[in-house]
């Protein structure tokens, strides 16, 4: 996998500001109406289960978001991201638990433990390029889930049992149920971290980020700090995928070492190759991806879904080289063109 | 007019008492006229995915109730979801199951930390989570989790087991007791204590990640008893050092790993003479079944129904154990398969033999105790093979 695949990335993003810009205010508004209606709808639409799905799928598509700033935005690959959203989870978990928390106050909480776990983590990656980089964060995703059952923090991680929580409800007797407001409240968490990170890609740290990955020596000649950008996009990356380790704690009402084993992080990456890598939209994608192509493998062949899941997934790959992200480029590249 | 009017009042009212007779029947989840669904996990894929042969067995057994005409008039449709053993994907496909399927109940459901992520959810909707394929103790647990009932005997039981063959042979002896630091070797140790009482017992623990645990066995020396709650790869390093220190001491080991194959090859088969462990069920493989009626019924399922199946496999007896429970239960259950009908059923099945458990093995249910099989009989390793030694024992009612 090459990361510098994203290039034709950087020319598309570069050309949104001016579209944009062209755009009529009022067609841009309606889109963000568009939007929110969207990821509104589902609520009065799907029924309890439909939605617990959904709400997963968005949490996943956070998680791959934050995989993305790193891998996709800075080319330093990652393969332990699910160490991140492990940490998120139980941050979450031990305060809700064993302090009583309702849960909004642990979202800081957990978001500034996992930004400073990953910008510890981040500083090996000054040092380490490429595989070796991988690697290192591959060792962190296979620790986690024994660290975690270590006896001396056994009392505050519940050992291999794992801990249980309750679902927040919905406040000031809004008529929802707890699966409905469980979805909003990923909705807006995860709305609110697109935005942010859509605003960062496209202001001048996120062209120094891109930059870093395109040419280093080159971002550097031109007077970037390449380690400080490498350890904060780190930290940012880690940060983000917390908080949506802190969502799935709160969604499934339950933690243990055996719900993040390796496999979590690679289900990231999974997700953010499919969806696109280096593409925000394609986060989304790449949620949806990883949550819902596993129950359609087994609905194919109960005998081996595993088999139907690695088909489905080289079938993409060979029919979307670029992610889903690179489709939709494509599709809006030729209706520009047509235009 | 009036008469009229009181004749309608009098019909509605009789119409409303008649509903609730017939209510139970048509407004069970998971139950028409014709059908009731069933659902269950299982690792289909992932590194336990040798476990799925326990479905597909559960699948041919409601196969062959339905080609015998069914139960209570009704045809068994059993779901399977694959949940790959991570808990969040077992919590996934059970919702499915209850909230999109509206299964009637869940059976069989493979594995501890995926069970313990659906533990609380089943209850709290009240749907009844039956015979679970996992060995932990939390299952029995009547007042706090009544909807949850596990099937074979737990962990804390075989220890009881252990513990009572213990005070019968060397009741001066003094215990030792190696096991992992995790909810399966606790077990072990709750069980000893169940029985044991104040009597002086040495404990040493080791992590699942530890090389090895050459330490721990030196450390435990000299005792007369060495109860072992070791997974496989333990097992083997655990019977050999033993043996290679020159210490002989009464030595248990967990029915969790006892393969021969996997354990007592690798240990070196002679090591281990003497080893004891215990089993419920007949080993298809020991030539004194070779004639047996309930063997006999198995091999004869299993040859109609899963004709290309591996039978030295033993999660197949396993499973034929667990469904054959569940069937009587459907049965017990009468025309009604309500879910509090199926729970009251589930907790209260009188003593009954199973073809595949060994003779003297009852399943038995009360409502204050879910522990469904409390007896096992003990087996020694002679060299080559497992064989059976003296009664049955039954675990400790605590």
């Amino acid at each position: 996998m090459s990361v510098s695949k994203g290039l034709p990335a950087d020319a598309a993003i570069a050309a949104i500001p001016l579209p944009a810009a062209a755009t009529p205010a009022w067609q841009r508004i309606a889109l963000v109406l568009l939007g929110l209606a969207a990821a509104i709808a589902p609520i009065f639409v799907l029924e309890s289960f439909h939605l617990f799905q959904l709400t997963m799928a968005v949490i996943m598509a956070l998680a791959v978001l934050g995989l993305n700033i790193v891998t996709g935005y800075n080319g330093q690959i990652s393969l332990g991201h699910g160490a991140f959203f492990a940490v998120g989870a139980y941050c979450t978990a031990i305060l809700m638990s064993h302090f009583d928390w309702s849960f909004w106050p642990t979202l800081p909480i957990s978001a500034a433990v996992c930004a400073g776990l990953g910008y510890g983590v981040g500083f090996p990656a000054l040092r380490l390029a490429g595989h070796y980089l991988a690697l290192t964060t591959f060792s962190l995703a296979v620790a986690v889930p024994q660290i975690l059952k270590h006896k001396s923090i056994e009392d505050w991680t519940g050992g291999v049992q794992g801990l249980f929580l309750v679902k927040p409800d919905a406040p000031f007797g809004l008529p929802l149920s707890s699966d409905q407001w469980m979805y909003l409240v990923a909705v807006i968490v995860a709305g609110a971290c697109f935005l942010l990170v859509w605003n960062l890609i496209r202001s001048r740290i996120g062209r120094a980020l891109m930059a870093t990955r395109d040419h280093a020596t080159a971002a550097e000649a031109m007077g970037m700090d390449i380690g400080s950008l490498k350890t904060k996009a780190f930290a940012l990356s880690a940060m983000i995928t917390g908080i949506a380790g802190s969502l799935s704690a709160v969604a499934i009402e339950f933690v243990a070492p055996d719900s993040f084993s390796f496999g979590v992080s690679i289900t990231l990456f999974v997700g953010m190759v499919v969806g696109g890598v280096a593409s925000i939209l394609g986060s989304l994608f790449g949620g949806l991806f990883v949550l819902f192509v596993p129950n359609i493998a087994e609905a194919i062949s109960k005998a081996a879904p595993g088999v139907i899941y690695g088909v489905i997934l080289i079938l993409f790959l060979f029919l979307l080289p670029d992610g889903f992200a690179g489709l939709l480029r494509r599709i809006a590249a030729k209706l520009r063109g047509r235009g | 007019m009036t008469i009229q009017r009181r004749t309608l009042i009098g019909a509605a009212a009789a119409g409303t008492l008649a509903v609730p007779r017939l209510a139970p029947a048509q407004d069970a989840p998971g139950v028409t006229a014709t059908e009731i669904r069933i659902g269950s996990t299982n690792a289909l894929s992932g590194p336990v995915s040798a476990y799925s042969v326990i479905s597909r067995c559960l699948e041919a057994m409601f196969r062959r109730l339905n080609d015998q005409g069914g139960v209570g008039g009704r045809k068994v449709s059993f779901t399977v979801y694959d949940d790959a053993y991570q808990p969040p994907r077992t919590l996934e496909q059970t919702r499915r199951l209850v909230e999109q399927d509206r299964v009637a109940f869940l059976f069989n459901s493979l594995g501890t930390p995926t069970n313990n992520a659906i533990h609380r959810y089943v209850n709290q909707r009240k749907v009844p989570h039956l015979f679970l394929a996992t060995g932990a103790d939390k299952w029995a647990q009547p007042k706090e989790f009544p909807w949850t009932i596990g099937w074979q005997p737990s962990y804390r039981t075989e220890a009881q087991i252990y513990a009572k063959h213990i005070l019968a042979e060397r009741p001066q002896g003094r215990i030792a007791l190696l096991y992992q630091n995790d909810d399966f070797g606790k077990d072990y140790l709750n069980g000893l204590k169940d029985v044991l009482g104040n009597r002086p017992l040495t404990t040493a623990t080791y992590e699942a990640t530890d090389p090895t645990i050459d330490s721990q066995i030196v450390q435990l020396q000299g005792h007369d008893v060495l109860v072992c709650a070791t997974t496989p790869r333990f097992a083997a390093q655990a019977i050999r050092r033993v043996f290679d220190i020159g210490w002989r001491p009464m030595m248990f080991m967990t029915n969790v790993s006892v393969s021969v194959g996997a354990v007592m090859q690798p240990a070196g088969v002679e090591k281990g003479v003497g080893l004891i462990t215990s089993d419920y069920r007949k080993d298809q493989t020991d030539p004194a079944w070779a004639t047996d009626a309930g063997m006999n019924e198995w091999r004869d399922f299993m040859r109609r129904y899963i004709p290309d199946a591996d039978l030295t496999d033993n999660n197949y007896t396993y499973a034929y154990g667990a469904g054959s429970t569940m069937i009587q239960v459907l049965r017990q259950c009468g025309t009604d398969f309500s879910r509090e009908n199926v729970m009251r059923q589930a907790t209260n099945i009188a003593p009954m033999d199973i073809a595949t458990l060994l003779p003297g093995i009852r399943v038995q249910t009360q409502p204050d105790n879910y522990h469904v099989i409390r007896q096992m009989q003990l087996q020694r390793w002679d060299g080559r093979s497992w064989v059976r030694f003296g009664n049955v024992i039954e675990g400790a009612n605590v």
